[in-house]
């Protein structure tokens, strides 16, 4: 890897125009609803209504004979899998996957597919849905995770033996798991502080709220191939993981990515694609299945609700002594809740001799609960985040002083194993420290709230290729989806690499044939990792140039230097050679040894950890309990902002989607186990009006784990904003709000009971 | 969504004639912006859908403030909130309408549609019943009038009999130093339903007493509610703090919510008197001005 450090950078750094724009401005870009085939059909998928029910039968013989209706399936169509998880199968629990796809003797939750149609129209596969007789056997649900967790608590499966626990239970359980990580004895060191402050946490599930529903276009071939279309945050899971549920060999699935219209982790996993391919193959045409909003909120994977208690002990000066954190998480009907990565985030931003991280995950009557930006991270934080302010206030302390003097830094040891390299958390708090939010004086019921925030971030499996064409432009394909401005990431650092301009390089998403194995898109991976892949494509063909070049001029490759998007003599002993530029050298390679193409395949290690400080003022009305944002600001380490217009987008988005979960966003549950509010009228994300300037602020404190010195930045910034929101209601109003979403009814009633 | 009759007559008449002789239950759409939501999540199942914004009459505001302004039942939130003079006589009431939804929604929305609607949560309901708004219905018999509190019965149900529709709101004449002002209460500043919603007519003497005032709540009771107490607790006063607090009191004590995923009842009576405050010291305010 050639050494970057101190080089000054000529793109990288910059601000480009996406190469992806002006398709999405006009309207030309293809996304997951806008393939269209010959004879497509509309599949359509039925639900249950109910939250817990044993599926007694299905007679699907009159929506069979409706004119129109071309196929009908259940999960009696789906191959049955393996139960349990396979040695080799990282985990996955493919019966459970299948099951969620389409439900088999149970319908678990609210929304759980129970069959599917393909239809010649919208209006016939609806039509069909209504003539499908559904018998089912009402069973008692539960909603709660505390209630789950409860002996005698309705049961999902017969096969949930909780783990990490000694010893193993012999009954079966909703509780899926115990995780358990610790430095030092933190129970212990408790005796040694001045103050413990000791808090219960409770929040809803929350959606990712993505505006593209997910949608699949499946054509089935004769052959035995299928072929998909559809957005995703990887194709290569879809790939890998229809092929399995349907029994097909991977390379028989080929999977093309369509634009995403957002993802945030909730497009990590499948919902539809297995039930458009057996579709297709059942009526011999392609199906495209297009989910509606209600089904987005009713059947993808939201993130887990929480119920969280945070015991932390300090000094009176505000050293920090000890904490402790026991997190419950809410898998939704099948296990999959981001407890592990909630364990290892909580404390990111502080120093700790003594910490323990520990928590279940428990199955409930709710759609499957999966990933969301940094997840599980936002809601630990939360909890530590308030208890840390609390502390402050308590103490009559400066929280960030406080969050300063016991803030990690290179050197610490984290609970879940290593040890920090260089990091940006101290810098953060200085840059919030240092902004003039401070200076601004504060109004009547105003208050200002602080919080930090930390997400260690992912590296991983990732190809690219770069194609030099015949005039020196580069084609560039990666099997990432760019959920976030990637492809601009990835040309400018093969621009930068190759020494061409930005504009002549064109970058691609590769379909699952046409590129090497690429990982989902998540843990903010694709810049650092998929980056790297492209930094060494790049190099790869600076080196065949290197080498082409010095066999035209007869001497050794080392004696050949890349400069500027030239080859050049390294020195006087080279000779008195003419620079070759790469369209000049491309132009010759025909007579030089072929096409010039750039390979790499890596797995990624040395992601660095990204923190995230955030200051906002808020202006509470007491008579309503309305929460008003003022101003928020934003700080954040990128390691290297390759596109910095892109890296504060992630930042502000971040904010924005941590706001609508501090304020308003929750799934809300009747008796009946019914979800209440499947549409973006009463699941309230934040609209424009509501929000203030996020000013985002990008430090750079160089990752040594890459080339360029980056490290993630997708998913920190939704990590502070919910106890930012919190901290900052609390000074507002004096009352603390430990129950998300801080609805104004909620805030209102806390107010009347204090006084 | 299964199939159904759509009709899009000219004139008042023919509209009458489909919606008296339709076979089944009959929609009429104005701009849509409920009903199309209805039929989409299959609220709605209509056999006759009668579009009422083919007929002229129904798209033009006439009249002014002194004789009162007569507002067709198709005419837009877009196309009021333009009006110069109608906003200046009735500012709480043409604010009340452009509350509602986003900008392409007020390009469809009207308030005739919002009243028969009559979800008790609608916006520009309050402001009419505050503005003391009278309705003008059309049907087999010909045409008659009737107060605006009497159109909606509860959630979804109108006082309209089979066959009628409106064709217009009247605002009355108004009378000087008078203001008007509806507020709500929703988790968001906008592209939302209301918790809570107040509105508030009123006129001064000269001295600056409150000679007439109609108070309204919205959503706390299965329809928008005219509370005559709170009425009561300023005609006479200066509208100062004292009769300020007996007006929130009387639109608390006439609130009869329930607890949804929208708000508790706790928290809707509460509201109910503060936004019922504040909305009359606007209107006071505008009063005077």
């Amino acid at each position: 890897m050639a050494g970057y450090e101190g080089k000054a950078f000529k793109w990288v750094g910059t601000r480009p125009v996406r190469p992806d724009g002006v398709d999405k401005v006009t309207g030309r870009a293809n996304y997951g609803a806008d393939q269209n085939l010959a004879g497509q059909l509309t599949g359509r998928i039925l639900r249950s209504p109910h939250a817990h029910a044993k599926i007694l039968s299905i007679d699907t013989s009159k929506a069979e004979k409706l004119p129109g209706v071309k196929a009908v399936i259940t999960g009696k169509d789906f191959p049955q899998m393996h139960r349990g998880v396979l040695p080799g199968d990282e985990g996955v629990n493919f019966h459970y996957l299948s099951s969620n796809i389409m439900a088999r003797d149970k319908a678990l939750y609210d929304g759980h597919a129970v069959a599917a149609v393909a239809a010649t129209s919208a209006a016939i596969a609806e039509e069909a849905l209504a003539l499908i007789d559904v018998k089912y056997e009402v069973l008692p649900h539960v909603i709660d995770v505390d209630d789950a967790l409860k002996p005698g608590a309705p049961l999902l499966h017969d096969d949930i033996f909780t783990t990490g626990v000694n010893p193993k239970p012999d009954k079966p359980s909703n509780t899926v798991q115990r995780v358990h990580m610790a430095l030092g004895d933190a129970n212990a060191a408790f005796k040694d502080a001045d103050i413990i402050v000791e808090r219960s946490f409770k929040s809803k599930t929350v959606h990712q709220g993505y505006i593209e529903p997910h949608a699949v276009v499946a054509e089935w071939c004769e052959d035995g191939q299928a072929r998909i279309w559809c957005s995703s945050q990887g194709h290569f899971m879809v790939r890998a993981l229809t092929a399995r549920l349907l029994n097909m060999e991977v390379a028989q699935v080929r999977v093309m990515p369509a634009e995403i219209g957002g993802g945030f982790g909730g497009k990590t996993i499948i919902f539809i694609e297995p039930t458009a391919v057996l579709l297709a193959r059942k009526a011999e045409r392609p199906v495209r299945i297009v989910m509606s909003r209600d089904e987005v909120f009713r059947a993808t994977g939201p993130a887990p609700g929480s119920s969280i208690d945070v015991k932390i002990g300090a000094k009176k000066n505000g050293m920090l002594v000890a904490a402790v954190g026991e997190f419950r998480f809410q898998a939704g009907a099948f296990p999959g809740s981001p407890l592990g990565p909630a364990c290892m985030a909580a404390f990111g931003p502080y120093a700790l001799a003594h910490v323990t991280s520990a928590g279940y995950e428990a199955v409930t009557n709710r759609p499957l609960c999966f990933s969301y930006r940094a997840p599980g991270a936002p809601l630990a934080s939360f909890a530590v985040e308030s208890v840390i302010d609390e502390i402050a206030q308590k103490l009559n302390i400066d929280p960030m002083e406080m969050r300063i003097m016991n803030g990690s830094k290179e050197g610490t040891q984290m609970v879940y194993g290593p040890k920090l390299k260089a990091v940006g958390n101290l810098e953060c708090l200085k840059a919030i420290k240092n902004h003039p939010i401070n200076k601004i004086p504060l109004g009547p019921n105003q208050g200002r709230g602080l919080a930090a925030g930390f997400w260690f971030n992912l590296g991983g499996q990732s190809s690219a290729v770069v194609n030099i064409a015949e005039d020196g432009t580069a084609t560039i394909m990666t099997g990432s989806p760019d959920i976030g401005g990637s492809r601009a990431s990835m040309a400018l650092m093969a621009a930068e690499v190759l020494g061409i301009d930005y504009s002549k390089v064109r970058p691609i998403v590769g379909d699952t044939s046409a590129v090497g194995f690429c990982e989902i898109t998540h843990g903010s991976r694709v810049t650092f990792a998929t980056g790297m892949a492209i930094i060494q494509a790049a190099e790869d063909v600076v080196l065949q140039c290197r080498q082409r070049v010095a066999a035209m001029w007869e001497v050794d490759v080392e004696a050949v230097v890349w400069e500027d998007g030239h080859a050049r003599p390294a020195g006087a002993n080279a000779g008195e050679q003419k620079p070759l530029s790469l369209a000049q050298i491309a132009a010759r390679a025909a007579r030089t040894g072929g096409p010039l193409v750039g390979k790499a395949a890596i797995n990624a290690g040395g992601a660095g950890p990204a923190f995230a400080v955030h200051i906002c003022d808020v202006e509470v009305d007491p008579e309503t309990g309305g929460v008003k944002i003022l101003r928020y600001v934003a700080s954040q380490d990128a390691g290297k902002a390759i596109h910095p217009s892109y890296v504060e987008g992630q930042i502000q988005g971040g904010a924005v989607q941590g706001i609508g979960w501090a304020l308003n966003e929750e799934y809300i549950y009747g008796a009946d186990g019914r979800l209440q509010n499947s549409g973006f009228l009463d699941y309230r994300i934040p609209v424009a009006s509501d929000l203030p300037m996020i000013e985002p602020i990008i430090l750079e404190i160089p990752n040594p784990g890459h080339p360029f010195g980056v490290r993630g930045v997708g998913e920190v910034g939704i990590v502070p904003p919910l106890a930012a929101l919190a901290n900052a209601i609390s000074r507002a109003t004096g009352v603390r709000m430990m129950d998300l979403p801080m609805t104004p009814p909620k805030i209102l009633a806390a107010i009347d009971a204090k006084k | 969504m299964s199939g159904f009759q759509y009709e899009a007559p000219a004139t008042v008449e023919a509209a009458v004639g489909f919606l008296a002789g339709a076979k089944g239950n009959a929609r009429v759409l104005a701009g849509g912006t409920d009903l199309l939501v209805q039929l989409r999540t299959g609220a709605a199942n209509p056999d006759l859908v009668v579009d009422i914004k083919r007929i002229g009459e129904l798209r033009q505001i006439s009249g002014n403030a002194a004789s009162g302004f007569v507002i067709g039942a198709a005419v837009t939130g877009a196309e009021i909130g333009e009006h110069k003079e109608l906003a200046k006589a009735w500012p709480g009431f043409v604010e009340a309408m452009e509350l509602i939804g986003s900008t392409q929604i007020q390009g469809r929305a009207t308030p005739g549609g919002n009243l028969c609607n009559a979800s008790p949560a609608g916006d520009c309901t309050p402001a009419m019943f505050a503005a003391g708004v009278v309705c003008v219905i059309a049907g087999p018999n010909g045409r008659r009038e009737a107060p605006v509190e009497q159109i909606p019965t509860g959630p979804g149900k109108t006082s309209l009999a089979k066959g009628e529709f409106i064709v217009a709101i009247k605002l009355p004449a108004r009378a000087k130093n008078s203001g008007d002002a509806y507020l709500r209460m929703i988790p968001r500043t906008e592209m939302d339903i209301a918790i809570v919603g107040a509105g508030v007519n009123l006129t001064l003497d000269a001295s600056g007493a409150c000679t007439a005032a109609r108070v309204s709540l919205g959503a706390v009771a299965p329809t928008v509610l005219l509370v005559d107490a709170a009425a009561k607790a300023l005609i006479g006063s200066k509208v100062d703090d004292a009769a300020l607090a007996r007006l929130a009191a009387a639109a608390s004590a006439a609130c009869k919510p329930i607890d949804d995923k929208r708000g508790t009842i706790e928290y809707r009576t509460k509201v109910a008197g503060v936004l019922a405050r504040r909305a009359a010291v606007i209107a006071r305010d505008r009063a005077r001005s």
